[in-house]
């Protein structure tokens, strides 16, 4: 199976007129079993349509002309307009919210996430590319256009996570060289709050039947690394987790922010160094090119079914 | 984006926390009538952006206006790690009877504000919080609702104060909390936050750090601290290289072309995106790579903008070969930044072939991309070569062990 999607998922896309968002809503539709794009909203274009999908003014008239619930919407919308977007796609009660908006306050991600818990409702981003089930579907820009995205994913046993956009499609297409699949893949975001963490989305993967490892891309800069290890260490996860850092020079550069929003050295804990010992603490394994995490994730898994 | 001390203290000011009868000023002269004007022994503070000042001398006491204003004249001289002082802040010596600390920061896990606080101010908080836990209270804060006094008087009383004093206090630190959420600040410290042998409360000294992402939103308050769109306000102040790096990336809107860091070494670098380039200049250095730069491309830049960046690299004293390197693009192409590698190597009469000593972009547009390379002779390789190889590619091209 896979997390967060399958192909029965609906969903619309917020913003979708832009010149991005028309590109996503083409490769998303064209992509593995084809996405059910059912509606895109951008206020005071109603009645128009991008590739197919009929765009609304409302979050609550693509949900009427829908007919029903709808799952998931992708939020492609300007900085300074997402947080009222991703208020209106979860007072309307869609569950799953991709942010793809990079260079959003934080103030505002974090009242987005905290409405989205009170309704149940879970958001990945921002700045990220969504989430991908290799053939079956794909929610927001991940992977890029369909034939580029085929060619680096292929349906697997490994969960990938990953804090940058590009990496996530690297370190899978790497995995899909070795004849290694994935489960689903998610761009979680570079951002210094994000909707899910890799800890928040370890659940999911413990709960997929299909995924068997856990690969992770992680940055210096925020808690998020130490949550995990502290998540490993207290949950006895069935899933051996291969992890890369990259930035390590960052280290000796503190107060500066390279890469993402949320890559900044700020204190010791923030280190590469750091967290790639808190990590090995826990048992988890850290490459140190993308090119061995194959080799880790085939040596892990084969460690399981022998014992 | 960091404020200076006199600017801290100005923003708690205007939001109705107490302060003491401060002065900035950067000159001597002025530093002597603020002191006539506050008429007692004063304190003149260093307004540098880095710690550590008191130990470099960057605080001085002062019994007279002509002892304050030569304290002004030595300070304002006086480098600290590298910073020179923006000024000086004359402040009037306080008789202090208690020292607390108050404080506001992200808890970027449980994703809510938590306010901090204790009865040990003066010193480093999280040194408090290591040698003393219980003199530190916390308490985190909805983002849907607008900071609650009694949250502020749970996380006080946490550390045992009590009566008037935390009666006095509970106010400050709740309207600390709502400076922090107004001004989307990532940090709102007072410490310390005094009570004064007369029994009043004061901010004796405050830090603040204001969002990057929100500044465009917090335009009126930078405007009226003096606060230019031009001040970046990061660790170190931009080298000439990296200015030119940001014109480069402002020539148009598309795509990033641009995020550049200058570096001393010999290996010019043109590579993206954001976890990309993290990952690239770490694998150039594990192969004993000397990174002239640090830079970004990603969101599809235009030929021009890819040319910019490539050029600036190339122009950099000092640069032997470039690099051009990213992970597998999905939105970028690969066609485009290539043309733009080429142009830039031709205009400024380089031969494409060899001054570019590898040619590492996979993904889209790849095929149209390779036609380009291989018409100039470019080294390039797709997806089955490892960014680290890559990365150690051109390393041994530069240092002439690969031919």
């Amino acid at each position: 199976m896979s997390i967060l999607l399958n192909e029965n998922t609906t969903f619309i896309v917020q913003g979708i007129t832009g010149r991005e968002a028309v590109n996503l809503t083409k490769e998303c539709l064209e992509y593995g079993k084809g996405a059910k794009v059912v509606g895109g909203v951008t206020p005071g274009r109603k009645g128009r349509e991008v590739h197919g999908v009929p765009v609304f003014d409302t979050v609550a008239q693509a949900v009427e002309h829908h007919g029903g619930p709808i799952d998931g919407s992708v939020v492609t919308v300007p900085p300074a307009f997402t947080k009222d977007a991703v208020f209106e796609a979860i007072e309307n009660g869609i569950k799953l919210i991709v942010i793809v908006t990079e260079r959003i306050p934080r103030a505002d991600v974090a009242q987005m996430v905290e409405l989205a818990d009170r309704h149940g409702a879970r958001i990945i981003g921002p700045n990220c590319l969504g989430a991908i089930v290799p053939d079956v579907i794909k929610m927001g820009g991940i992977g890029g256009p369909a034939k580029d995205a085929a060619k680096a994913y292929s349906p697997g046993f490994v969960g990938v996570m990953s804090r940058s956009g590009g990496m996530t499609t690297e370190i899978s297409s790497t995995l899909t060289a070795a004849g290694l699949g994935q489960s689903t893949a998610v761009s979680i975001g570079g951002d210094a709050i994000i909707g899910s963490t890799y800890t928040e989305l370890m659940p999911l993967f413990e709960a997929d039947e299909e995924t068997q490892a856990i690969v992770i891309y992680t940055e210096p800069g925020g808690r998020m690394e130490a949550e995990l290890a502290n998540w490993v260490t207290e949950n006895n996860s069935r899933l051996p987790i291969v992890a890369f850092m990259a930035g390590k020079f960052m280290d000796e550069m503190p107060g500066m922010s390279f890469g993402h929003a949320g890559t900044i050295v700020e204190g010791k804990a923030d280190t590469a160094t750091e967290k790639i010992a808190r990590l090995r603490e826990a048992g988890i394994a850290v490459a140190e090119e993308i090119a061995e995490i194959p080799g880790l994730v085939k040596e892990l898994v084969g460690e399981k079914v022998a014992s | 984006m960091r404020f200076f001390e006199y600017e801290s203290r100005e923003i708690v000011k205007r939001e109705g926390i107490p302060v003491t009868d401060f002065g900035f000023v950067t000159s001597a002269d002025e530093a002597r009538e603020v002191a006539e004007r506050i008429g007692g022994p004063t304190v003149i503070k260093s307004q540098v952006l880095t710690g550590g000042r008191m130990k470099a001398g960057g605080v001085q006491f002062a019994d007279t206006p002509e002892e304050a204003a030569k304290h002004a004249e030595d300070i304002l001289k006086l480098e600290i790690n590298g910073h020179m002082p923006r000024g000086v802040l004359v402040d009037p010596k306080a008789a202090v009877k208690q020292e607390y600390y108050a404080g506001v920061v992200w808890d970027g896990i449980r994703k809510k504000p938590v306010m901090l606080f204790s009865d040990m101010g003066g010193i480093d908080i999280e040194e408090v919080a290591e040698k003393h836990p219980d003199h530190v209270g916390r308490g985190h804060l909805s983002n849907l609702m607008d900071p609650p006094e009694f949250r502020a008087k749970e996380v006080i009383a946490q550390t045992g104060v009590t009566g008037r004093q935390l009666q006095r206090l509970t106010p400050i630190l709740a309207q600390l909390a709502r400076v922090f959420v107004k001004y989307d600040m990532t940090l709102a410290e007072i410490n310390p936050l005094v009570e004064l042998e007369d029994g009043t409360f004061v901010a004796l000294d405050a830090h603040m750090d204001m969002e990057n992402e929100a500044r465009p939103r917090q335009k009126a308050i930078l405007k009226d601290l003096g606060v230019g769109d031009e001040e970046t306000r990061e660790a170190r102040e931009a080298t000439p290289f990296e200015i030119a790096g940001e014109e480069v990336d402002a020539m148009d809107h598309r795509g990033v072309a641009g995020n550049v860091t200058e570096f001393d070494g010999n290996l010019g670098l043109v590579i993206g995106a954001g976890g990309g380039s993290l990952t690239l200049f770490d694998a150039v250095r594990k192969y004993g790579g000397e990174p002239a730069n640090y830079c970004e491309i990603g969101g599809n830049p235009s030929v021009a903008k890819a040319c910019g960046l490539a050029k600036l690299v190339l122009s950099k004293p000092g640069v032997d070969k470039i690099a051009v390197m990213m992970s597998i693009v999905s939105n970028t192409r690969v066609d485009i930044v290539a043309r733009g590698v080429i142009k830039a190597c031709l205009e400024l009469g380089f031969d494409p072939a060899e001054k570019i000593a590898i040619f590492r972009i996979p993904g889209a547009w790849e095929d149209e991309g390779y036609k380009i390379l291989e018409k100039y002779g470019v080294e390039y390789c797709d997806r089955s070569v490892s960014m680290h190889e890559a990365a150690k590619r051109a390393v041994e091209k530069i240092q002439g062990v690969a031919a």
